[in-house]
């Protein structure tokens, strides 16, 4: 079983495809929407974390490219400004994942993309606009 | 046995002084005691790296010819103080740009204020310069449009009012909905505290009664060497202080002065606080001479010595009811949580203790090369 956090982009035509429907319905893959952006006749967004066999995932996915959705692995989409993080830590107490942590010894602000799901709590709470969602 | 500045002075200068950050004193003092730590060290650097919002620069503009007197000055549409001479102005870091929605769309974002504007002349980015005048017969010009950077500047002065505090209070909510403060979002019911400090590298708290720092005092401010040049607004020596004479609350402030030319943008930092406005983050760290034991203990003291209140921002600090919700330590807020009124509640720093250990290395830095001297204070701060 593996889970993994995907971003897709629906071109305009697809987006009044039930396309996540079919990904429940053909290749049993449960999912977790994280963020959603999906306006009649535009381009759509959609951040999720997938669950389910591997192979599932896989056909999953390759139902997805066929269908002309773009995908993106999530683990880069928030991103850190080293010159503009002063690390102050405000952002420590927003983030539900602990992606954002204090390093003991030193209290440098650590950030680790792997656990982030894109929440976007930290953007709004940083001062120096050092957190910024990249897609 | 107790020292004088001047002969610390002249150790320096033969590359004798033994110069310590304030977190390497901790150990010592706890190691040795203050007695021996007074006789081993002779300077502590401190440091801090937090929003000022009493902060901003005297800049003098190059004439234009003809001449102009500037009435209203525009600069990337912040408009700064320009009631002095001619072309004299006064960019304050909480001012905003006169297009900006403020909280209209509450909360509001302040994305770009006088603080950002600071940050880009430090870091020499372009600047949009619009000014207007009535014009006099010395001076006919009635309009003025450029493009300048810091270089197009004759002098830019930073000279921060209240910088510096001594202690702060420890943020928080209990009401039920979110509020937006300078000490950041605080969510409802206790969900989150913030502080903003950097407690025992704190450059007043590691001389909480002001026996070394006065006007005069040289200090690092924004990377730059700067002076302490008077008590700042709002200095309150008087707060109830703990066994070391370290204040429990927001005490002692000092108004700072230095070159914005000879600045870092590491260390001037335009921030934004949703829903409450733009700020400046500045870099200051205050090189305590060791002059005795009695300032060996406090450059000793260590974030469990330091307590400050907790204050709930929904209520008792706009209404200034002089309530809290009890007293911490910065250790056990830098311990990630704190517990009030039994409920456990998360911590978060608006000051940046990394930065602050970082500049107080610097400035150790500097002085065993002989790069800084320690400036003697012709007036210490006032202790009533």
């Amino acid at each position: 079983m593996i889970d993994k956090k995907i971003v897709l982009h629906f071109p305009r035509s697809l987006v009044n495809e039930p396309i996540v429907y079919k990904l429940i319905e053909d290749f049993n893959l449960s999912f977790n929407i994280l963020k959603a952006q999906i306006l009649p006749d535009r381009e759509g967004l959609m951040v999720m974390e997938l669950h389910g066999t591997r192979e599932d995932y896989n056909r999953g996915l390759a139902y997805l490219k066929n269908s002309a959705v773009d995908i993106q692995l999530l683990s880069k989409d928030i991103k850190r400004d080293e010159d503009k993080c002063t690390h102050c830590g405000v952002c420590v107490a927003t983030c539900p994942t602990d992606a954002l942590r204090v390093k003991k010894d030193t209290r440098e602000i650590i950030f680790d993309s792997d656990k982030c799901i894109a929440c976007e709590l930290c953007i709004d709470s940083c001062p120096t606009k050092a957190m910024a969602l990249h897609f | 046995m107790a020292k004088t500045i001047e002969e610390i002075n002249e150790k320096i200068k033969s590359a004798k002084a033994v110069v310590v950050t304030a977190e390497e004193m901790v150990d010592i003092v706890k190691k040795e005691g203050p007695g021996k730590a007074s006789v081993k060290v002779d300077v502590v650097t401190t440091g801090t790296f937090s929003p000022m919002c009493s902060s901003g620069a005297f800049l003098n503009i190059k004439l234009p010819n003809p001449k102009m007197k500037m009435q209203k000055v525009f600069l990337n549409d912040i408009e700064v103080f320009a009631g002095l001479a001619a072309v004299d102005l006064y960019v304050g870091a909480t001012s905003m740009r006169r297009d900006d929605p403020l909280n209209r769309m509450h909360p509001g974002k302040f994305l770009y204020g006088g603080g950002h504007l600071l940050e880009d002349l430090v870091a020499g980015r372009e600047i949009e310069l619009r000014a207007s005048a009535y014009g006099t017969d010395c001076y006919p010009a009635k309009e003025m449009k450029k493009t300048i950077t810091l270089d197009d500047i004759n002098e830019a002065i930073m000279c921060n009012p209240r910088n510096a505090c001594q202690n702060y209070n420890c943020a928080v909510n209990t009401s039920d909905k979110a509020i937006y403060t300078y000490m950041g979002k605080l969510n409802a019911d206790l969900g989150n505290a913030n502080y903003c400090s950097a407690g025992q590298l704190s450059p007043l708290l590691n001389d909480p009664e002001y026996r070394t720092i006065g006007v005069g005092t040289r200090i690092f401010l924004g990377g730059a060497t700067g002076y302490v040049t008077f008590n700042g607004t709002q200095h309150a020596p008087g707060k109830k202080r703990n066994k070391l004479g370290i204040p429990t609350a927001p005490a002692g402030t000092i108004m700072v002065t230095g070159d914005l030319k000879e600045m870092s943008d590491k260390w001037i930092k335009g921030v934004s606080f949703t829903g409450y406005g733009a700020s400046l983050m500045v870099g200051i760290g205050i090189p305590i001479p060791v002059i005795d034991e009695k300032i060996a203990a406090t450059c000793g003291a260590s974030d469990e010595d330091i307590t400050c209140p907790i204050v709930d921002y929904s209520s008792d600090y706009p209404n200034s009811t002089g309530k809290t919700l009890g007293e911490v330590t910065y250790k056990e807020l830098r311990s990630g949580k704190i517990k009030i009124n039994g409920k456990e509640v998360i911590t978060g720093s608006l000051s940046s203790y990394y930065r602050a250990a970082e500049i107080a290395g610097i400035l150790k830095n500097r002085i065993e090369k002989e790069e800084f001297k320690l400036g003697i204070p012709q007036k210490l701060l006032p202790r009533k």
